[in-house]
C-alpha cells in the first residue's frame, strides 16, 4: 500500500468510470515526464471530472490513511483534492518536480491552492515543499491557510520553531479551530508560549474574547507571569476559563503550578484524572 | 439628491473590475441582492511591461480576488485574455497569449475576454483572431470589448471576425453597446451587454428606453465599474429604475440576472446552484477575525455610528 494507492481506492469508488479512465491516464501521462504545460492544465481541469463532493471516508479508510502516513487526517477532503493529490503523486521524483510544484503554486486559483496544501501530507520531497507551505500560512485566504495548518502532518514533521509558532499564533488570530492542529501538544515550545500569553494580555487590554485553548500551549512551558495569569484565571468566575486554567496548570512540569492548582481540589481532581480534557472543555 | 431606495432582488453584474473597489462596494453590492460577479481580464490603467504582472493579475482573479467576495456571500467568476489596448505591445502579447491556456480551464473561469478592438490596429487584429481561436479550443464563450472610438464599425467587425472564425452568436457577448450599435448586434443574434456608466457610455434613463423598445431577449446589463468615475450599484440602481419605469419583473430579471447566467452559463462554470446553495453563509468560518474584516462582522454601509 501508498498514499498513491489509497487514493485511487478511493477514487475508484466515487468517480465514474470515464472520469477514472481519464484521471489514470493523464496521471500516467505525468507520472512518465509530460511537459509542464499538461500538468497545469490537468490540475486545473481535473474538478470538472472529479466534481467536489466530499470523499466522506470511512473510519477503516481513515485509519489506513493514518498508518500509511502518520497524521495524514483526510476527513474533510473533497473528491477534487483526493484526484489532485493523486496527479501530483504521480510527479517523477526529483528537483525538476519541485520546480513544477513550485510553478503550479504560484498561479493556482483557490480551490487548487487548497488541494496542494492537503497534497504536502503525502507528497514525496517533504523539504522540496516547504516554500510553498510557508506561504501558505502569510496567506490571506483561510480556506489555504487551514489547508496547511488543520488536520495536515506536514507543520508538525517539517516546520522550524519560527514558522510553526506563526502558524500556531496565527491560528487563534484568525479564529480557526486550534485543536485541529496535528501535533499541537508536541511542538509546545517557551517562546511560542511567551507568544500566546502576550496575544492574551493584549486581547485582554483590547475588551476583547478569546478562545481558552491558548492556554493549551501555554501551560506545558509557563513562566512566572503566565503561572500568575494561570492563577487568576483559575479563581475568576468564568467556568470555562477556570477550567483551561486547570489543565494548563496540570501540563506544567514547574512544582508552583501544582500548589496553584490546589486552590481548587475539584478541578485538580477532574484535570488529574482524565474526567476533563482540552476536547471536552 | 433623492433616491428611490434599492429593491432587494437577486442580481447579477456580469461585468465589473472588483480588484479595483473597495470591500464596502463589496458589501453594498451585497445588500443591494448582488449574488454573482463576472470580471473580466482587462487592463488596469498603468500599462504592463512585464509577463510576470500579467500572471499575477490572472492569478489574483481566480484566487483573493474570489476570497474577497466571498466573505460577502458574492460569487466571484472571471473571464481570462488578452485586452486590446495591451495587444498592441507585441512582444509581451505573445507571452501573454503563452500564458493564457494555463489560466483558461481554471474553474469558474466563465469565458474569453475581455477581447476585441480598440485601437482596431493590425497587433490587435492578430491577438483577438488567436483568442477567438484558443476559446473555441477551450469551448469558452467569448466577451468582447467594443471600442469607445469609431465604435459602430468597431462592433460590426468584431461580429465578422467571430463569424469568420466559426463561433456561434449565442457563445458571444458584444459588450459596451449603445443605442447605434445594439440593433445590429441582436439582429445578428449575439447577446448585446450595455453598461452603465454615470456620465460617459450609458445612463440608467437611456438603458430603460432601450429595453422598452428592443426587450429584454439576450439584453445584458453590467456596471464595468473599475479604477474609474463608475458605479457598482449600476445593476441594482437601473434594474430599480426599470420597475418603477413599469418594465415587467421578468423583463427586469431577465437582463440583470437570467441572461447573463445563459450566457456565461454555457462554460459549464457557472450554474444558479453555486450561490443557491451556498446562501447561508456560516458566520462562524466566514468572517469572524479574518484579515479582510479585522474581526468584525460585515456591516452595512449606511452605518452611522460613531464609535466603531
Ligand atoms: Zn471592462
Amino acid at each position: 500500500m501508498s498514499a498513491q494507492t489509497l487514493l485511487l481506492d478511493w477514487l475508484k469508488a466515487r468517480l465514474t468510470p470515464e472520469a477514472l479512465a481519464w484521471l489514470e491516464e493523464k496521471a500516467a501521462l505525468i507520472a512518465t515526464g509530460a511537459p509542464e504545460k499538461t500538468v497545469f492544465t490537468t490540475f486545473s481541469s481535473c474538478i470538472r471530472y472529479s466534481g467536489k463532493a466530499p470523499l466522506n471516508l470511512e473510519s477503516a479508510a481513515l485509519k489506513a490513511a493514518g498508518s500509511e502516513v502518520p497524521g495524514w487526517n483526510p476527513s474533510d477532503w473533497t473528491c477534487d483534492q483526493a484526484a489532485r493529490a493523486f496527479l501530483l503523486t504521480s510527479l517523477p521524483p526529483g528537483p525538476g518536480s519541485a520546480a513544477t510544484l513550485g510553478r503550479l503554486w504560484q498561479t493556482a486559483d483557490v480551490g487548487e491552492a487548497v488541494a496542494l496544501q492537503k497534497s504536502l501530507a503525502v507528497l514525496a520531497n517533504p523539504e522540496g515543499q516547504m516554500p510553498w507551505a510557508r506561504e501558505a500560512i502569510r496567506s490571506n485566504i483561510k480556506a489555504v491557510f487551514e489547508a496547511i495548518t488543520l488536520r495536515n502532518p506536514y507543520p508538525a514533521l517539517h516546520f522550524d520553531n519560527v514558522g510553526w509558532n506563526q502558524m500556531v499564533v496565527k491560528t487563534f488570530f484568525v479564529d480557526s479551530p486550534m485543536h485541529e492542529i496535528e501535533g499541537l501538544d508536541r511542538r509546545v515550545n517557551p517562546p511560542l508560549a511567551r507568544m500566546l500569553a502576550d496575544l492574551a494580555h493584549e486581547r485582554w487590554a483590547a475588551g476583547r474574547a478569546f478562545s481558552p485553548q491558548l492556554w493549551r500551549c501555554v501551560g506545558p512551558c509557563a513562566d512566572e507571569r503566565a503561572l500568575e495569569d494561570l492563577k487568576k484565571l483559575l479563581g475568576s468566575a468564568a467556568p470555562t476559563e477556570k477550567r483551561a486554567a486547570a489543565l494548563a496548570l496540570k501540563s506544567c512540569p514547574d512544582p508552583r503550578a501544582a500548589t496553584i492548582l490546589e486552590a481548587d481540589p475539584a478541578l485538580a481532581a477532574a484535570a488529574r484524572d482524565g474526567s476533563l480534557t482540552w476536547e471536552n472543555l | 439628491m433623492a433616491e428611490t431606495p434599492l429593491r432587494k432582488r437577486r442580481l447579477i453584474d456580469p461585468h465589473i473590475h472588483m480588484v479595483s473597489r473597495t470591500t464596502d462596494d463589496y458589501q453594498a453590492m451585497a445588500n443591494a441582492g448582488v449574488v454573482a460577479v463576472i470580471e473580466p481580464a482587462f487592463w488596469t490603467g498603468q500599462p504592463r511591461t512585464e509577463i510576470g504582472t500579467f500572471k499575477d493579475y490572472f492569478s489574483c482573479l481566480v484566487g483573493f480576488e474570489r476570497f474577497r467576495a466571498s466573505q460577502f456571500g458574492i460569487k466571484h467568476y472571471c473571464t481570462i485574455g488578452l485586452n486590446s489596448k495591451e495587444a498592441n505591445n507585441e512582444a509581451l502579447a505573445e507571452e501573454v497569449i503563452e500564458l493564457l491556456p494555463r489560466f483558461a480551464g481554471k474553474e469558474g473561469v466563465v469565458a474569453i475576454g475581455e477581447i476585441g478592438y480598440d485601437e482596431m490596429t493590425k497587433a490587435e487584429e492578430k491577438f483577438f483572431r488567436i483568442q477567438l481561436e484558443l476559446a473555441k479550443e477551450m469551448d469558452l464563450p467569448v466577451m468582447i470589448h467594443t471600442p469607445h472610438r469609431n465604435k459602430k464599425v468597431g462592433t460590426s467587425r468584431s461580429m465578422d471576425v467571430c463569424m469568420e472564425h466559426g463561433i456561434p452568436p449565442s457563445k458571444v457577448v458584444i459588450d459596451h453597446n449603445n443605442e447605434e450599435t445594439c440593433k445590429e448586434v441582436l439582429d445578428r443574434g449575439f447577446w448585446a451587454a450595455f453598461t452603465i456608466y454615470p456620465k460617459t457610455k450609458m445612463g440608467n434613463q437611456r438603458m430603460v428606453d432601450i429595453a422598452k423598445r428592443y426587450g429584454s431577449d439576450r439584453v445584458i446589463v453590467d456596471s464595468s465599474a473599475d479604477w474609474g468615475n463608475s458605479d457598482a450599484l449600476a445593476v441594482p440602481k437601473t434594474a430599480n429604475l426599470m420597475i418603477t419605469s413599469g418594465i415587467s419583473e421578468a423583463a427586469v430579471d431577465a437582463m440583470c440576472y437570467g441572461n447573463a447566467l445563459l450566457a456565461y452559463g454555457q462554460s459549464g462554470q457557472m450554474k444558479e446552484s453555486d450561490w443557491l446553495d451556498a446562501a447561508v453563509i456560516d458566520p462562524k468560518r466566514e468572517f469572524e477575525g479574518n484579515s479582510l474584516l479585522r474581526g468584525g462582522g460585515p456591516e452595512a454601509p449606511e452605518d452611522s455610528r460613531l464609535i466603531v
